[in-house]
């Protein structure tokens, strides 16, 4: 069996933990910049507010009907992610963390020893005691049924009411739930088999379920269709992956506070991300071999397309080096920049993932990038941001201008306090 | 000639026994995803030991008791006060005579975030030598 854990309205619980004052009123969590509703409360949700919707559109109505937003606070939602992952792993066999607030239990033989609805209720109330944090609890023989047991856990129609969890364990509530959830909140269906899947005239997990293999393998994307209906009849056919499979890419890219328009300041952007790829790739032990920068400029305005630019560039040698990674970004940038535009988005991607030091290919060129020097440079680095906070230590290029603050940085109005992370802005309690 | 070879690099004996210094983190944060740290403002609870400023480690895992030391949630803001518990009621009693106790008809209304375990309070006046003990760095 496995089991899903997801957290409820994330971001907005998350807010809540820390600020009581919000318990019981409306609450929306803004994307960066805080442009869209990213996040809402059950009580946001009653109000109509949809997934997504420009907050500028919403926020007079919102706010007069005592909602309350705030900007995203990622320094936060990863500690509460961590600590109800870190419960998870202490209880569970094997743990796969699927996202920020969700994961994959393995379960198997548990069965044997423990009632399993029992069991997942202790575990959801003991993840409310320790973090703050509701959740509901999906179990079931395979990934995809535990998922949508997930689902209906959320909304008491067949789980008892209020318990937030629901087990799938015999064939008769298997198809029950499947008859109640439709074809497009299936986990792995797409907006594209969607409309497929409806013009067949296939509206329900349960009809989906019923199609014959070879016509999903057709039209939903060949063998991965074809087991995603082996596990909607509850037949596995993956397990929870434990360790983070070394990823084969990697993105770092951010919207800009403000509409850019100097070389220099878009520059400094994607030193920034060059920075803190680096960082990563360090800290995972990989090195990237391409290298993809990106720009997007803004939509609105009498500019005819295209809004983004990108470049990709092969490095000589696959390299985990900040000062490589920045030198190349800028000379990827400086292919692509287009002066007189107005810059909204920079980002930069690596791929061609490896192990650091490990197989790597031979390179005709000398290998500057990985010298004892510039690896003890680059651990000094980390040690020192690690110490001092991101970004205490960077290159020259990833500076802004002495005395006014960095113009691609990111605008957050209403954020809530780094609460558990920073001291500087630690959670105050009365006495 | 065995003083010489000593001073040439003979390998410590305490080398064996070299380990990490002591983390304080296992000590404040004894349940890394059910502790917290927070830090005190006001005067109510300086019987405690509790002062304005101080760093609280508070735990989530465990259930309050009677006598615990607690944060609480009243009227919308977290306060630290010990709890009471009564025959038909709860009190937050604070540890300074000049504060009154705050009584809870229906123990179902008080909500508690977690209890108390830990005060890291400094004992030198903050900016000596350039140290603060109060806000690292």
């Amino acid at each position: 069996m496995f089991g899903l854990v997801d957290c409820n309205n994330f971001y907005a619980s998350c807010e809540r933990v820390f600020r009581p004052e919000l318990e019981g009123r409306p609450v929306v969590v803004l994307s960066n910049n805080d442009g869209c509703v990213v996040a809402r409360s059950q009580e946001a949700k009653a109000l109509g507010l949809k997934m997504g919707v420009p907050y500028f559109q919403v926020k007079a109505e919102f706010e007069q009907r005592g909602g309350v937003a705030c900007s995203s606070n990622y320094e936060l939602y990863g500690d509460m992610s961590r600590r109800v992952m870190w419960y998870l792993q202490q209880v569970a066999p094997a743990v796969e963390i699927y996202s920020v607030d969700e994961a994959f239990l393995d379960l198997h033989g548990m069965q044997r020893h423990y009632n399993l609805a029992g069991w997942a209720g202790d575990v959801r109330g003991a993840v409310r005691q320790r973090t703050g944090i509701p959740v509901c609890v999906g179990v079931a023989p395979t990934k995809t049924l535990a998922k949508l047991a997930n689902r209906l856990a959320k909304v008491d129609s067949l789980a008892k009411v209020g318990s937030g969890v629901l087990v799938l364990d015999d064939e008769e509530q298997r198809r029950e739930a499947l008859a109640r959830v439709a074809v497009e909140d299936v986990w792995g269906v797409g907006y594209r088999s969607a409309a497929k899947l409806y013009t067949a005239g296939i509206r329900t997990a349960a009809q989906l379920a019923g199609v014959g293999d070879a016509w999903a393998r057709k039209n939903l994307g060949g063998v991965v269709g074809a087991r995603m209906l082996h596990e909607l009849r509850g037949f596995p056919c993956s397990g929870v992956t434990v360790e983070d499979e070394a990823r084969k890419s990697m993105c770092c890219s951010r919207s800009f506070g403000q509409v850019l328009t100097r070389m220099e300041d878009v520059t400094g952007a994607v030193a920034t991300h060059a920075a803190r790829a680096g960082e990563k790739l360090r800290a995972q032990g990989m090195a990237a071999r391409m290298l993809t920068v990106f720009i997007e400029t803004s939509r609105y305005g009498n500019v005819p397309p295209p809004y983004s630019f990108s470049t990709q560039l092969t490095l000589p040698t696959a390299t985990d080096d900040t000062l490589t990674l920045t030198s190349w970004a800028r000379r990827g940038l400086e292919r692509i920049w287009r002066p007189g535009l107005r810059y909204v988005k920079a980002g930069m991607m690596l791929d061609g993932l490896e192990r650091a030091g490990a197989d790597q290919q031979a390179s005709l060129f000398a290998e500057v990038a990985r010298t004892p020097a510039r690896a003890k440079l680059m651990g000094t680095l980390d040690a020192l941001n690690g110490k001092f906070g991101a970004g205490a230590v960077r290159v020259g290029t990833a500076v802004g201008t002495a005395g006014r603050p960095e113009p691609w940085g990111m605008r957050r109005g209403a954020k809530s306090p780094a609460f558990t992370t920073k001291w500087g802005e630690l959670w105050q309690v009365r006495c | 000639m065995v003083n010489l070879l000593l001073s040439c690099g003979f390998p410590s004996p305490a080398a064996d026994y070299e380990s990490e210094l002591v983390d304080l983190n296992r000590l404040m944060l004894r349940h890394p995803d059910a502790s917290y740290l927070a830090r005190a403002h006001g005067e109510s609870m300086t019987g405690a030991g509790i002062h304005d400023g101080d760093v609280l480690a508070v735990d989530r895992s465990m259930q309050a008791q009677d006598g615990d030391i607690v944060v609480a949630c009243v009227e919308g803001e977290y306060t630290v006060k010990r709890l009471s518990k009564r025959i038909d009621s709860v009190a937050l009693v604070a540890e300074n005579p000049a504060y009154q106790p705050i009584v809870v008809r229906n123990a179902d209304d008080l909500r508690i975030f977690g209890v108390v375990v830990l005060v890291l309070h400094p004992l030198v006046t903050e900016g000596r030598r350039g140290l603060s003990y109060v806000r690292p760095q």
